[in-house]
């Protein structure tokens, strides 16, 4: 049980870039209008977000670390989240132990 | 309200939220078990999750994660990451008239995707109270900060999380999160630009830079498409 000082403040600085992020949409509405364009972009946020993490993981590490994402995104098209993740663990598993990797 | 019909609400909310209580709880394990092997104690993983309580930053937090944290790294990525929220706090922001203000702004505090999600599919239906979200919330969230310290605690003893491929958990509910932002063609150009951006940055530029880039590459990319369709119509 022990506490970085340096990881207690990361912590910290995450939870407040959070909360932020949180509250920041509740004081928007109330001072600004958004309009078509600035919906549009706002609206792109996320999946550019979640696909710019995914990115190096899934087309630059690895043949697994590829085929893993490939059959999640077909898997996660029928199945709900939690099944399709355990698919995609599985076959990068499956994977690395075929590369050798 | 009476007391009783807060009873009612809070456990008809909590019961609606049940089945994603239930599925984050690997989830959270996972997340345990890969901040214990970046060397985080089971205390610094526990106040991550509570203090933080957004899964998605958390596993990009353990990606980039190094010996000593770097507070501005892991704080930016934090913020590229759940820029979301303030898209989805502006939507929900617009149901809550049942709330009073600093009720909405502690209500906020807990906006996670699926807690979000759940308040969105509500307040279509019928009023959402404070205490239909507070059912839906807290149980949610003692969830995740319970699972993962306990994933912390076991994963010091299951080791390695890549053997058995769990370091792959967080890529692939990412994969599964960016399938339901699918719209048609114009989240195609979003996702290639974004993809491409953040491979080519990822090679060039240190820390969680390529974020940041694929990001800004996904914006341009459906301001361009939205630019054009206006130009043929």
């Amino acid at each position: 049980m022990t506490l970085d000082p340096n990881t207690f403040l990361a912590i910290v600085a995450m939870a407040a870039a959070t909360v932020l992020t949180r509250v920041a949409g509740l004081v928007l509405i109330r001072f600004v209008a958004i309009g078509p364009q600035q919906k549009r972009a706002l609206e792109a946020i996320p999946p550019a977000v979640l696909m710019a993490v995914i990115a190096p993981t899934a087309l630059v590490t690895g043949p697994a670390e590829t085929l893993a994402t490939v059959a999640t995104a077909i898997a996660a098209m029928r199945l709900p989240l939690l099944a399709a993740v355990a698919i995609g663990v599985f076959v990068v598993a499956v994977g690395r132990a075929v590369v050798g990797a | 309200m009476k007391r009783a019909e807060i009873l009612d609400e809070f456990a008809g909310g909590m019961r609606a939220m049940a089945p994603l209580t239930v599925a984050v709880m690997p989830i959270g394990l996972v997340f345990g078990a890969l901040a214990a092997a970046n060397g985080l104690s089971s205390l610094e993983v526990t106040l991550m999750s509570a203090l933080v309580f957004a899964g998605g930053s958390q596993f990009v937090a353990m990606d980039i994660w190094a010996h000593p944290a770097s507070w501005g790294a892991l704080a930016f990525s934090a913020l590229l990451v759940n820029i979301r929220h303030v898209l989805m706090s502006a939507s929900i922001g617009t149901k809550m008239p049942a709330f009073s203000i600093p009720a909405k702004y502690a209500a906020m505090l807990l906006l996670a995707d699926e807690i979000w999600a759940m308040a969105e599919l509500r307040a279509e239906r019928t009023q959402l109270t404070p205490a239909w979200y507070a059912g839906l919330a807290i149980p949610f969230y003692c969830i995740w900060v319970l699972a993962s310290l306990a994933g912390s605690i076991a994963g010091t003893l299951l080791g390695d999380p890549t053997t058995v491929g769990l370091d792959f958990a967080f890529p692939a509910v990412f994969t599964v999160l960016v399938m339901g932002f699918w719209k048609g063609r114009e989240t195609g150009a979003v996702l290639a630009a974004s993809a491409a951006a953040a491979v080519f940055a990822h090679q060039l530029l240190p820390g969680v830079w390529y974020i940041a880039a694929g990001a800004a590459a996904g914006v341009v990319a459906t301001l361009f498409m939205g630019r054009r369709r206006e130009v043929c119509a």
